[in-house]
Parts: C-alpha cells; sequence; structure tokens
C-alpha cells in the first residue's frame, strides 16, 4: 500500500529532481522550468494525496528508515499537522514556480538551471524539516534549505551577495546554537527521537542543561524564523533577492521556522512541562508582541514594496509566535491557521511585486498613480484581495486567523496582546490602503484633463503563466476564508497530547 | 573552587572558542575574518559533543575477541562522534557557500572590507 510511503516520496522526489534537473539542463537548458514545475507538482500531489489519507484513516503514519526503529534509526513522522504544513508549502512553490518563468528570463538568464536546481534543494530541506522525527536531522535539514535560501537570495540585485553573505554568517550561528542546544539534550537524555524524547523530559525537567537546551533552540530556530530580535537579516536579503527568490523563500522559508518552533515548544517539551522552570512562553510572546507592533511600523516607514512587504513579514511572524506562546487551543489553531494564511498572502504580494518589477522595472511606492488600474486590472485587483486579507476584513482568510488568536489571547486574560492585535491591524491598514489610495482614488493634482484622457495608458497586464498564480492564490484567499470552519476542523485533529 | 575549573576544562575550552568566534563575527571588519570566526565557532560546537561523548578509559564499541571487554559501560558512545561527521560536512558546505559569496563580493566592488563596501554600496 502506498499509503504508509507518503513521507518517504515528497522528499525523495524533490532529491530526484535536485539530480534531474542539472543532468537534463545540460543538454536542453529550456526544459528546466517545467522540470521543476513537474517535480513540485509530483511532490503537492503526493502531499494532497497523504493528507486525505490521513483524515480519512486517522492514522499518524511512522516511516522507519530502512527498517531501523526509532530510538537507533531514523525515522519520519507523517502527522496531521506535518501533512497539513506540507501541503501548504508544496502548493505555494508550486504556484511560485510557475509565476517565475518570464522573471527568470529577465532576472538571471543565464543561470536558469542553477536556479531550479537550488530551489528543488531548499524544498527538500523545508519538507524534510516538517516531517523529520529526529532533531540532529532536523538539523541536517535546516542546514540543507538554509545553504540553499543563501543561494538564491545571492541570485539578484548588485547588493544581494553581500545581505546573503550577512544572512549566511546569522544563519550559522543560529543553526550553530541549535545544535549545541540538541547536545545538551541528548546529554541528559540519550536518544535525538522528538517522540521518545517528549516521553523522557518529564524526569529531567529541573535539570539546568534543559532549559539551557530550550533557551538555545528557541534562539537558534527563532533567527531563522525571524522571531523580533534576531530578524536583523531579513529586510535586505528580501529586498535584494530576485523577485522569484524572495517569493519563494519568504511565504516558506520563516513559516517552516515557526513550525519546528510550535513543534519543540508544544510537542517536544509539551504544555505541562514548557513553562515548569522557566516562564518561556511568555518571553517569546512578548518579543512577538514587540516585533508585531515594530515591523507594522517599519512597514509604515517603507517607499519600497518589497522592503514594506518584508518588514511587514516580521510583523506577521509575530502572529504566529505569539499564537504558539498562547499554549492554548485557540493559539494552536490562529497560528496553524496563520501559516496557511500568510504564506497565500505573501506569496500573492510578493508574485504582484514580482509582475510590476518585471512590467515596470521598479516597484517604488512612491511612483504609485492611478494610472496602474487601468493598466494592470487585474494584478491591482489581487493585490487589493491580499492586502485586505493582510488587514483582516472578513470574509477574506486574514480575518479569521486573527480572530482565533484574539480568542486565544482573552482565554489567557493577555489583554496587551490583544491590544496589540488590534493595533496592529490598523498599522497594517495604514500602509496597506496607502497604496490602494494611490492606485484607485485619482489624484487631485493630476486630475485628467483633455491631454491626459487622450493618452490614457493601455491594458498592460502581465501574461498568462503569471496572472495564473495570482488567481489561484487571490480565489484561494476567499475560499479559504468562506470555508474556514472546514480548515479549523481538520486542525483540531492535531492537537499535540495534553491540550 | 579550582576543581570546578579544572574539572570542567573542557567546557571553558568550548566557551572560549564560541566566544572567539563571535569576537570574530561581530567586531572584524574584514569578511574574511567573519568567516574565520564562523567556522571557529562552528568548530566550538563540535568539539564539544566530542568532549561529552568522551570516557576515561573506555574502547571502541567494537566486539571482538581481540578486545576483552566483557562491560557494555566500558565502550565508548559513537553516536556523537558520527554525528559530529556530519556536522563538519555542514561546516564544510557553509565554508563553500561563503567564500563563492566572498568572491562575488570581491568581483562586484574590488574590496573586502565591511566599511569600505558599506560606503560603496550607499
Amino acid at each position: 500500500m502506498i499509503g504508509s510511503e507518503i513521507p518517504a516520496l515528497i522528499p525523495v522526489t524533490y532529491i530526484l529532481f535536485a539530480i534531474l534537473i542539472p543532468v537534463i539542463g545540460l543538454w536542453k537548458r529550456e526544459i528546466t522550468w517545467h522540470l521543476s514545475l513537474l517535480g513540485t507538482g509530483i511532490a503537492t500531489v503526493f502531499s494532497a494525496w497523504g493528507l486525505i489519507h490521513l483524515i480519512q484513516t486517522g492514522e499518524t503514519i511512522r516511516y522507519f528508515f530502512g527498517g531501523w526503529m526509532p530510538p537507533v534509526g531514523i525515522e519520519f513522522v507523517y502527522d496531521g499537522l506535518a501533512a497539513f504544513i506540507v501541503l501548504v508549502i508544496n502548493t505555494i512553490a508550486f504556484l511560485v514556480l510557475i509565476h517565475s518563468r518570464e522573471i527568470s528570463k529577465v532576472e538571471f538568464p543565464g543561470k536558469k538551471m542553477a536556479y531550479y536546481t537550488v530551489s528543488m534543494l531548499l524544498m527538500l530541506g523545508f519538507n524534510g524539516m516538517v516531517l523529520t522525527g529526529d532533531l540532529f536531522n532536523l538539523y541536517v535539514f535546516l542546514e540543507i534549505s538554509s545553504l540553499s535560501s543563501y543561494a538564491l537570495i545571492a541570485i539578484g540585485e548588485k547588493r544581494a551577495p553581500y545581505s546573503a553573505f550577512r544572512y549566511l554568517i546569522i544563519g550559522t550561528v543560529g543553526g550553530s546554537l541549535y545544535l549545541l542546544g540538541v547536545g545538551f539534550l541528548y546529554t541528559v537524555t540519550g536518544t535525538l527521537n522528538i517522540i521518545d524524547m517528549h516521553a523522557m523530559l518529564p524526569q529531567v525537567i529541573g535539570h539546568s542543561s534543559v532549559i539551557a537546551a530550550l533557551i538555545l533552540m528557541v534562539v537558534g530556530v527563532g533567527v531563522k524564523a525571524a522571531l523580533f530580535p534576531l530578524h536583523g537579516w531579513l529586510p535586505d536579503s528580501y529586498t535584494f533577492a530576485s523577485s522569484t527568490s524572495s517569493a519563494l523563500i519568504a511565504p516558506i522559508g520563516t513559516k517552516v521556522a515557526a513550525y519546528i518552533l510550535l513543534r519543540i515548544v508544544l510537542f517536544l517539551f509539551g504544555v505541562e512541562l514548557i513553562d515548569a522552570e522557566l516562564p518561556i512562553t511568555a518571553i517569546i510572546g512578548t518579543f512577538a508582541g514587540i516585533g508585531i507592533l515594530y515591523g507594522s511600523i517599519m512597514a509604515i516607514a517603507q517607499s519600497e514594496l518589497k522592503k514594506m512587504l518584508a518588514y511587514s513579514s516580521v510583523s506577521q511572524i509575530g502572529y504566529i509566535i505569539m499564537g504558539i506562546s498562547l499554549a492554548n487551543p485557540f493559539g494552536f489553531i490562529g497560528a496553524v491557521l496563520h501559516i496557511l494564511n500568510h504564506a497565500m498572502m505573501k506569496a500573492l504580494l510578493f508574485l504582484v511585486s514580482g509582475s510590476l518589477r518585471l512590467k515596470e522595472g521598479h516597484s517604488l511606492i512612491t511612483k504609485f498613480d492611478n494610472s496602474y488600474r487601468k493598466k494592470y486590472p487585474w494584478t491591482m485587483a489581487a493585490f487589493t484581495t491580499a492586502a485586505i486579507s493582510m488587514v483582516g476584513l472578513p470574509p477574506l482568510a486574514g480575518f479569521f486567523s486573527k480572530w482565533y488568536l484574539a480568542l486565544g489571547t482573552i482565554d489567557n486574560s493577555n489583554w496587551i496582546l490583544l491590544a496589540i492585535i488590534l493595533i496592529s491591524s490598523l498599522l497594517n491598514a495604514v500602509y496597506f490602503f496607502r497604496i490602494l489610495e494611490k492606485v484607485y482614488l485619482n489624484n487631485p493634482e493630476t486630475e485628467p484633463t483633455e491631454d491626459l484622457e487622450s493618452a490614457s495608458p493601455q491594458n498592460n497586464e502581465v501574461s498568462f503563466s503569471m496572472m495564473f498564480p495570482m488567481a489561484v492564490l487571490g480565489l484561494g484567499l476567499l475560499i479559504v476564508g468562506i470555508f474556514n470552519v472546514y480548515i479549523v476542523n481538520i486542525i483540531f485533529t492535531m492537537f499535540p497530547a495534553g491540550f | 573552587m579550582l576543581d570546578f575549573f579544572l574539572g570542567h576544562y573542557a567546557y571553558w575550552f568550548t566557551i572560549i572558542l564560541l566566544a572567539i568566534g563571535l569576537y570574530g563575527m561581530l567586531l572584524k571588519k574584514n569578511l574574511v575574518k567573519k568567516t574565520i570566526g564562523l567556522s571557529i565557532f562552528q568548530a566550538g560546537v563540535i568539539l564539544f559533543f566530542v568532549s561529552v561523548a568522551m570516557k576515561d578509559g573506555a574502547t571502541v564499541p567494537v566486539k571482538a575477541d581481540g578486545l576483552p571487554v566483557s562491560e557494555v559501560a566500558n565502550y565508548m558512545n559513537a553516536l556523537p562522534h558520527t554525528l559530529m561527521l556530519t556536522a563538519i560536512v555542514v561546516g564544510v558546505a557553509t565554508l563553500g557557500v561563503a567564500f563563492a559569496l566572498l568572491i562575488n563580493i570581491y568581483n562586484r566592488y574590488g574590496t573586502l572590507n565591511e566599511e569600505e563596501l558599506l560606503d560603496k554600496i550607499q
């Protein structure tokens, strides 16, 4: 039965295509794009099929590599949460790669083969991180995805290699700190398997090295997730990377790191243990709250669309981590739902900025005007959908994750975080509506005269291969928003033990 | 007190290595020196794992007639060492990517000094 092989098949698909693309690319450079689409497409089908299989049977699949049982061998755990996240990241990657065709011709014409090979490795790292049930294996996949994201970020504008180098320094320190934390935990428990270690931790929780390990792991993964004081690498990296690289890394990379944080806090340590010796959730929650406000305020100050989106990512990742820090069912639903919603919204927004860069050659907010709504009616419609969803207006998806997060804060009587959610929604409205205002309202200074009317800009919409993923994501936001009850019902089955 | 310092000398060594690595990454202006600091930092973590797995008077975990060990406790734990082989490979790969980026930066700006680089970028 193929069902039990699903967790291994997804990473294997990516390994296969990471080898296949350079081999075939040497012979025919043009089809590397098709091959990368085929690879992500197959992985998406596998993950969709796996999630449906999981919902029907309700059993967690534990895949043991080489038939070695967990304490000795490495296992992949395919439970509801992992299946959900894998489906989200593979679908988003598939859509972004469809969009990348036109951009790759303009932004990195000679590097196509390398780009698609490395993006396959990036997806291998992300999927492996989500699926693995072994802490050291997680480190290896973390580094695979990090190394590929450094390479992807370095393909870009003139400043891109320097921002990639800065990210490399910070990211490697984060990875090393995580590894040090794993080392501490290994010395006290003698196992690297998450399920095994979860069973052993209650006996050693008072040990000072366990607390040190928790802090080191949270800091290490927090760097990758761009948790507030550790976000320094993010804005430059996303801004100067090529449009499609940032569209690939921004929606997925930080989400996967946030998911790892969720695994460590709620699954490895567990809800009862997490605050036993140190109020770690309160600390994470405080940083997440500061990060939400900081990211929103910095986003208002930016005049470049991609940089604004990068700062807005810092803010949005704060929501997910805040949901984790609440450590109650509503917070959990909010965090998982926001992983899905924000992945869709950010992917859509970065795709729009990529399309604008292709057509206009820049994405400066100051140069936006009302001619854009005539030149790019559908792109702007997609942008509006994502923007309204980011602000959190029903019935779009963004509202519902914020709703559950707000319920979570009320459940914990944490009024400060509730206030932060409300204030940051207003701040989101400020930085998105100023763009919508420029695009959709007539500027009184350039009131159309007879001359301007005759020279009115023509419809200059992007091609179908770029429009299609944006349309899918835009409609997806609406559909996820309207049918969020069904998704929340699926998320209900993913709670870790102890909820 | 002295026992505390001498008894944990391997850990102090690790901490000193991590501190040197951090110092190199944070305060050195030359990007190559930053990379060296990064490498020292990673080596510190790797040596920590190796020192944790060290056991006085124990032998390699191979059961053979040539090794007359009956007590399991007299075997060394080989797992941390093997894990660190993987971590070393990861470190080498990181260095490779770092140097590739440095070559790229040098070709574009003609300098690896961070201050000059920031001036030229502006």
